[in-house]
């Protein structure tokens, strides 16, 4: 029996493409196995890590995962809660008890608190196998938003966008002045001057275009210092924020996967 | 304060300083692109760009009875699609008002311009003329799909050549040299307003928070042919000179592309 990697570590395949023959490696996120063979599931970049095979995804849509922070939209007020749009093909809802920390009284006008066409920052706490997804919006930095636009990325270039705990996006925040909240489902919300804005939306849509490419923080950190004719000295921490923390790296979207073992490590 | 009323005071504070929420400044188009003979099966067809909106149009030709008013005038139809791969908001069905004004505009555009020389398209009086249909799709809905269709449907007008007509019958196989007889080149140009400020070329998010709009055709001759009002906030005479203004600056650009 062949034991043999049929890619290099970050290179780009397609779905269906070879990957590795052998039992010995392992298919991790994003890839499947067909007898010998481990196959890409969706288009991305392979990473090999030892003998587990992973892939990145480049294309897509988004699937909602416990936890993740979003930005939605109101399309419907029933009598226990707001129903949200997730821009994805599953709505989600959200309850009266995790919508506020107020006593809201039963049979109360649910449109005083949130109505229709409103955007919500909420975070996942469940999703069941079929896709019904619950919210809420207690936590540091979830609420209603208000001004600002909203724009839309590939979702599967959100963590790109946001980087290495949330350096990327603090950049753009600190030299633009903007407020930004980015959303796991790849809408993302901006508020600041209109000047300022615009830098800000182009970076992303940069960031989003070039998202493979490595060194990609000084670049964009050249780019916002040529477009706003200043330079970006030490970048702040990051302040209380609604962000997702980075998953572990084996962390699956609920989808059953290899583990990686320890001695790999 | 609404959600929608945030909106557009955050388009409007953007427009103060005379900047679109892409970059552009309020008297500027997206870029355009025009292509032609896109579909084998028409007799002539175009497919519009302005950014990422893309609309095709494509032109028909039948042989039929006239109007029993116009013995000796061929006729002009116009269809609009709003197809809903072209933006989450439209549906599949029946055409919607949305689609139906686009067709209604680009429509009286052409019509009122005399742009076709109806007369030449009589076989014979009062028994066989030709029929132009024109049917204009949305690919993709990014704003100002007006505009767009306009402009598909008269470059599809422009590439259409008759089908071979003998004995009674057409042959929508052969294809002649002839083209249509056109006159006039009207374009649709719609012009935006949103607190005191005009536009033109919107977004979508732009077009969603439109206090009002003005759609005006017009010729090379500087004729205006038609015109279409929307929104639920009224024009002062001065706008509408300021609006024209802009409708024939725009419609003679976009016109040097065809």
């Amino acid at each position: 029996m062949t034991e043999e990697l049929l890619v290099q570590n970050k290179t780009v395949v397609v779905p269906g493409e070879p990957l590795a023959e052998g039992m010995g490696f392992l298919p991790s996120k994003g890839t499947y196995r067909d007898h010998e063979m481990i196959r890409a599931k969706r288009l991305g970049l392979v990473e090999i890590d030892g003998k587990v095979i992973k892939l990145v995804p480049l294309s897509g849509c988004y699937m909602p995962k416990t936890g993740d922070v979003i930005i939605t939209q109101v399309f419907d007020v029933s009598f226990s809660g707001w129903r949200l749009d997730t821009a994805t093909a599953y709505p989600a809802m959200l309850g009266v008890k995790d919508a506020t920390s107020d006593f809201i009284s039963r049979g109360a006008d649910l449109t005083e608190y949130y109505n229709l066409g409103d955007n919500l920052v909420v975070k996942i706490i469940n999703v069941t196998s079929q896709k019904l997804i619950d919210v809420t919006m207690k936590g540091p930095g979830l609420r209603k938003l208000q001004g600002g636009r909203i724009i839309k990325v590939n979702p599967n270039k959100v963590p790109r966008i946001i980087g290495k705990q949330g350096s990327m996006v603090s950049m753009i925040k600190f030299a633009t002045n903007c407020k930004i909240i980015v959303g796991q489902n790849g809408l993302i919300w901006i508020d600041g001057t209109p000047n300022e804005e615009l830098v800000a939306v182009n970076t992303i849509r940069m960031i989003e275009h070039l998202a493979h490419i490595s060194g990609l923080t000084e670049r964009v950190k050249t780019y916002l210092e040529t477009q706003l004719g200043k330079k970006i000295e030490e970048v702040p921490p990051m302040e209380e924020q609604a962000y997702t923390p980075a998953p572990h790296p084996n962390y699956g979207e609920g989808e059953r996967e290899h583990r990686r073992p320890q001695r790999y490590r | 304060m609404s959600m929608k009323d945030e909106q557009k005071q955050h388009v409007q504070k953007a427009l103060q300083e005379n900047l679109r929420y892409d970059g552009r400044k309020k008297d500027q188009f997206r870029a355009v692109t025009i292509e032609y003979n896109i579909s084998k099966s028409a007799e002539g067809s175009a497919r519009v760009k302005i950014g990422d909106t893309e609309v095709i149009a494509g032109v028909k030709m039948s042989v039929e009875t006239p109007y029993p008013d116009t013995p000796d005038e061929g006729s002009l139809m116009v269809n609009a699609e709003l197809l809903p791969l072209s933006s989450p908001r439209f549906e599949p069905g029946p055409p919607s008002a949305e689609g139906i004004e686009v067709a209604r505009v680009v429509d009286r555009g052409i019509r009122e311009a005399g742009a076709i020389d109806v007369k030449k398209l009589c076989i014979a009086r009062a028994e066989k003329v030709w029929i132009v249909t024109i049917d204009i799709c949305t690919i993709n809905d990014a704003g100002n799909l007006i505009d767009a269709s306009s402009l598909a449907a008269i470059a599809a007008l422009k590439q259409a050549t008759f089908p071979k007509y003998e004995n009674n019958e057409i042959d929508y196989q052969t294809r002649t040299d002839t083209k249509l007889p056109m006159r006039k080149w009207p374009l649709a140009i719609t012009v935006f307003k949103i607190g005191n400020q005009l536009f033109v070329d919107p977004l979508r998010e732009e077009e969603d928070v439109m206090e009002a709009r003005l759609t005006v055709s017009t010729t090379e001759d500087g004729k205006i042919c038609a015109l279409q009002k929307g929104g639920s906030t009224p024009l002062t005479p001065d706008e509408i000179d300021q609006m024209i203004v802009l409708a024939q600056k725009f419609g003679d650009e976009q016109r040097s592309k065809l």
